[in-house]
Parts: C-alpha cells; sequence; structure tokens
C-alpha cells in the first residue's frame, strides 16, 4: 500500500466482511501536535481475545482462498515506524475498532492519498452500510453521514449519474476546503 | 469549479434522476463488480472503480449497479472486474486498469460486446 488511505479501504473491507450495518471511518490530522490518526469502527461480528492477539500476526486470516492476510500487520508496522501507534478493540457480537497514529511530519509516514475517492467508492460500491466519514484537521472539520441523502434520494440508487456528480463534488470539497496546505 | 453543493440540491437532482429513469425502458439490469480485497487493493482497484463512476457521469448513463466485493479469489489476475448484463453468464476481466475499465464501459456495458483482452476464463 503506498497510500494511508488505501489502508483505510482495507480496514473497510475487513468491516464490510464482517457483516457490519454501520461503519465510520475518521482522519484527523493535528499539525500543532504532529499527530495524524485514522481510525474505523464497525458493529461487525467482532473478534474475541484470541483472535485480535492472532490477527496483527502475518499468518492469520479469515480468507480460505489464501492463508496470510497482510493488510493489518502492515498498518501496525508503518504506524509503529513513524513513532505512532496501532491498537485494535474488538468484541465478538459487538464489533471492531482500529485505531492507527503516526507522527504527522516523520519522514517515513505514507501520503494520506485520495481520501474523496475513497469515502466515494466505498458509499457508491457498498451502499447497503450505513457511512459515517469524519476528517478533522485542527479545529476545523467535514463530517458526512450517507442517512440524509439515502433518505432524501429514496429508491434512486447511489449509482446514478447525477447521484455520483452530487456525491463526489460534495465529498471533494468537504475535504478540499479543510485540507492543510503543507498537505502530503 | 463546480459550485459547492447542498443538501437542498438532492430534492432537485432526485425529481431529474427519477424523470430520467422512467423515461428509460428496464432493459435489462446491468451490474459491475469490482473485487475490494487486501489484494485488489494494493492493485489498483480503488482508481479502477472511480475510473468506472466517472465514466458512468460523464456518459449519464442510468440503470447501472456498481458494486464492490471481497476477494475474488484470484490475486494474480487483480484488479478483477465482473460484468452482469441482463440473464447473461457473467464475465470477469483480469488486470483492470481504469483505461481497460473505461473500454469495459464503452464497449461491453454500453455497446454489448465483451472483449476478448483481458478476460478470465471460467
Amino acid at each position: 500500500m503506498r497510500e494511508l488511505t488505501l489502508h483505510l479501504l482495507d480496514l473497510a473491507a475487513n468491516s464490510i466482511s464482517a457483516l457490519s450495518q454501520n461503519i465510520s471511518i475518521e482522519v484527523v490530522e493535528d499539525t500543532i501536535s504532529d499527530r495524524l490518526c485514522m481510525s474505523v469502527k464497525d458493529d461487525g461480528k467482532g473478534m474475541d481475545a484470541e483472535m485480535v492477539s492472532k490477527v496483527v500476526d502475518p499468518f492469520v486470516t479469515t480468507r480460505t482462498t489464501r492463508k496470510v492476510g497482510l493488510g493489518i500487520p502492515l498498518l501496525k508496522a508503518a504506524a509503529e515506524a513513524c513513532n505512532g501507534s496501532f491498537k485494535i478493540e474488538s468484541e465478538p457480537g459487538a464489533g471492531t475498532f482500529v485505531k492507527a497514529e503516526f507522527q504527522r511530519s516523520h519522514i517515513d509516514r505514507m501520503p494520506l492519498g485520495d481520501l474523496a475517492a475513497t469515502f466515494l467508492t466505498l458509499l457508491i460500491g457498498t451502499p447497503d452500510v450505513h457511512w459515517t466519514f469524519r476528517y478533522k484537521v485542527n479545529e476545523r472539520e467535514f463530517l458526512f453521514d450517507d442517512r440524509p441523502v439515502k433518505k432524501e434520494l429514496g429508491d434512486i440508487p447511489l449509482s446514478e449519474p447525477l447521484v455520483i456528480n452530487f456525491l463526489r463534488v460534495y465529498l471533494s470539497d468537504g475535504i478540499n476546503s479543510i485540507r492543510p496546505q503543507d498537505y502530503m | 469549479m463546480e459550485k459547492v453543493k447542498s443538501l437542498e440540491d438532492l430534492k432537485k437532482l432526485r425529481q431529474e434522476a427519477l424523470e430520467k429513469r422512467t423515461a428509460k425502458a428496464m432493459s435489462g439490469q446491468k451490474e459491475i463488480i469490482v473485487g475490494m480485497g487486501t489484494v485488489g487493493i494494493a492493485a489498483g482497484a480503488r482508481e479502477t472503480l472511480k475510473a468506472i463512476l466517472e465514466y458512468i457521469e460523464k456518459e449519464n448513463l442510468t440503470d447501472i449497479v456498481v458494486r464492490q466485493t471481497g476477494n475474488i479469489g484470484l490475486d494474480s489476475y487483480e484488479p478483477i472486474v465482473q460484468v452482469v448484463i441482463g440473464d447473461q453468464p457473467k464475465v470477469s476481466y483480469g488486470h483492470v486498469t481504469p483505461e481497460v475499465a473505461r473500454r469495459i464501459m464503452k464497449e461491453h456495458v454500453v455497446g454489448g460486446v465483451a472483449l476478448k483482452e483481458n478476460r478470465i476464463e471460467g
């Protein structure tokens, strides 16, 4: 993975596989304390303590087509290499919370990448999930909850061209308006 | 630069979208599935899906279902895109870059003729 947002996409894919109905993604940048924190919270099937302790091990995965899952171990290694931290909290039947924190200015920190495209593809590609996206830079934040949009649209699918246009512009404007100037 | 969108715009948009949909005969559901497991994402599936959405938006294509799925199980072919049109059998494509995705949209999804290149058999 070359971007942090690709890791977010990977974490979100895990949440979808865990049959979550509500998934919240947060990215918080603090230029003063020099931290970048991202997290994914879901209400999927969760994991027991043993599975949680194993999931950061590259030789554990629930998938059956291939035996090695690398998404989470790679993210953990990336965070720890950037003077950061990584944690997973999970409970069977309740859901999972994954959080990775980085020193924002660390030379090895991956660029955040295309946050708007990440949110857009998740939102449209998995319309049955209730998504909440939050992007915060210092004291300014952009919050997107798909519920009012879906309520307003009724039976119009999110993949209709007018809707794609609306969501694409809405998300990228919201994100770009608070994106730090030294953005990377 | 487009004007900042607000949720108010959605009401108008819903009406427009409804008119477009009813004007069109419901001719065979078209579904596009993009594999978004760890391997697919690392191989560029987000850019592939983004290119598909941009094509739908640009060409104003209505009544197309786009969805993502987990690992399809053919890692070396990622990014993988599958196309289902009406009751025709599912067609799978491998190594779908944004450029290949636009060709699939143009020739297969709109034109009705599946690509010979990038096909995954079986």
